[in-house]
């Protein structure tokens, strides 16, 4: 899932300072699962907000709405209504819901009331890891299914660099070091065969280096 | 020869060589590097200059390597993946090899949040194995890493780093092994202070027959103070020894101490089968290194016959 963090109050509210009208739209899919977005989150924010622009005596009216997903325009339509109704739009959905908001409400301000992290998973409760870094050539059949490019800190796909320590990365003792996870997992396997050949460099234009990407599906278009 | 310098000419004849390590200045000024490359030129047989190592911004590599010749020396100049891509990186390459620069040594990087641009982004587009193999590919096939040709090559001696003090253990020899199957001509070592796992290293590296494939430059960094040694030990793939840090802490004299113990270490090393050199990292320390190269008993430096 995309996993993404609330930023802090204070800087919420000053995005929406300027407005007297407020939707705040929250989303049911990754955001409400990693508690940063979904319905609970929303009506925390409109209370919030209330609260912080009553006490400065510039009351507010905040509307709230979560949708199933911010991510998909049909899902979107049953906020026209209160969108028209708003000076601005507080999405608490990931950095993709606040485009398809703006890219729907071409006339209306719309600001993000989250910081959209990684794409991950949760790993205990509480705490959510990184998990891939979308490069859209995938290599974890040949890394024992532990991802080098996002989960090694410099991406190297030839094994561990110098730093690796104790099991835990050079840069943050809490970060555990992919390659040592990656040895760890295919010694167990027995596959260490794996990690003889020297890999080539990874052809980037597949990710984010290549510009801004698009799956088409043929079969899929109406 | 490959490149026709004058590391790889004494390697070749089975001279034992030493190298040293001057890192460039945080700014505009070539004289720290000149006086130093200027001091040590007689003691070692050529010189590293490092690419703003920790993440630190200093004067270039290229410029730097480009100062240690105009003193007459012999640069080996340290690239990282950590700034730039493969078009910066082969760009920088001919760059050099057109300049006179003979020894590239191809690093990961340390990651920027050491440094002091921790919001820096980072580039990390080959890993420093794709680098060794890059290199050699330019050099031996004359092909740029995207497959195309070019006219003149760049004649590069290909050096690595490697840390046989680093986790996974088991993993370090055939991470060398790739490297050497990547490229590499010569590997110079982080620095050494535990001996019984070094030669632990050193038995896997002849088992797979890596010492005769590649020339191994053993890695030691004199200590100037307990602190310093202190410190050292708690950098993540640095091993040393209870009892060398017991050794600094009752010396009466540290800078002493630590002279001694890098010439105890070297002289061990230089007994060990397959270790062809040493690297001798004295980085803010530089004026120790010709005291250390006379006391090891490595004076004279011998003299290699270059091609004109
Ligand atoms: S290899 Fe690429 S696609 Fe696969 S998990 Fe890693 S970043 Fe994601
Ligand atoms: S310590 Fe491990 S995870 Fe961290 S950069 Fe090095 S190899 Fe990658």
């Amino acid at each position: 899932m995309i996993v993404a963090e609330r930023k802090p109050m204070e800087a919420v509210a000053s995005l929406v300072a300027p407005y007297e009208r407020i939707l705040v739209v929250g989303c049911g899919e990754c955001v409400t699962v990693c508690m940063a977005g979904g319905e609970k989150e929303v009506e925390v924010m409109a209370s919030a907000l209330r609260l912080m622009r009553g006490k400065e005596g510039r009351p507010v009216t905040v509307e709230t709405e979560t949708v199933q997903r911010q991510c998909e325009p049909e899902y979107l339509v049953p906020l026209d209504k209160k969108a028209e109704a708003a000076e601005v739009i507080l999405s608490m959905g990931c950095g993709v819901g606040v485009q398809f908001l703006a890219e729907r409400f071409a006339q209306r301000w719309v600001v993000p009331a989250l910081d959209t992290k990684f794409a991950g998973g949760v790993r205990e409760a509480g705490v959510w890891e990184e998990r891939c870094g979308l490069c859209g050539d995938c290599v974890l059949h040949l890394t024992g299914g532990i991802c080098p490019v996002i989960r090694c800190s410099k991406s190297l796909l030839n094994g561990p660099c110098g730093g690796s320590h104790g099991g835990n990365c050079e840069i943050k003792r809490e970060t555990r070091c992919a390659w040592q996870l990656i040895y760890d997992r295919l010694k167990g396997l027995g596959r260490l065969e794996l990690l003889t050949p020297v890999l080539p460099p990874k052809d980037w234009s597949t990710a984010r280096d290549g510009g801004p990407r698009q799956v088409v599906r043929e079969d899929a278009r109406l | 020869m490959k490149a026709g310098g004058r590391l790889e000419a004494l390697l070749e004849r089975g001279e034992f060589v030493v190298t040293a390590e001057v890192g460039p200045p945080k700014g505009a000024s070539s004289k720290g590097i000149r006086s130093h490359a200027a001091l040590l030129k007689d003691f070692v047989d050529a010189i590293n200059i490092t690419d703003n190592q920790t993440a630190i911004v200093r004067l270039c590599s290229l410029a730097g390597a480009l100062h240690v010749l105009a003193e007459g020396a012999e640069p080996v100049m340290q690239i990282t993946c950590r700034d730039r891509n493969r078009i910066a990186i082969q760009s920088d390459v001919l760059g050099a090899a057109s300049l006179g620069i003979k020894n590239i040594l191809c690093l990961t990087g340390d990651h920027q949040s050491f440094g002091n641009h921790p919001g820096a982004r980072n580039v990390f587009d080959l890993d420093s194995i794709q680098l060794i193999s890059m290199l050699k590919g330019m050099r031996d096939e004359k092909r740029f890493q995207c497959g195309e040709e070019m006219k003149v090559e760049p004649r590069i001696f290909i050096g690595a780093a490697e840390n046989p003090f680093a986790d996974p253990l088991e993993f370090r020899a055939v991470r060398l092994a790739k490297k050497v199957a990547a490229g590499a001509d010569f590997i110079q070592t982080q620095g050494i202070f535990d001996l019984e796992r070094f030669h632990r290293f050193m038995e896997a590296v002849r088992e797979a027959g890596l010492h005769k494939r590649v020339a191994i430059l053993a890695g030691v960094i004199p200590a100037k103070s307990f602190g310093a040694m202190k410190y050292m030990s708690t950098v993540p793939g640095m091993s040393i020894p209870r009892a060398l840090l017991d050794r600094m802490k009752a010396a009466e004299k540290p800078e002493e101490e630590g002279v001694n113990i890098c010439v105890e270490l070297i002289r061990e090393l230089r007994k060990v089968e397959g270790v062809r050199g040493v690297h001798i990292m004295a980085v803010a320390w530089e004026s120790i290194v010709p005291t250390i190269v006379e006391r090891a008993g490595l004076l004279p430096r011998p003299q290699a016959a270059l091609p004109a």
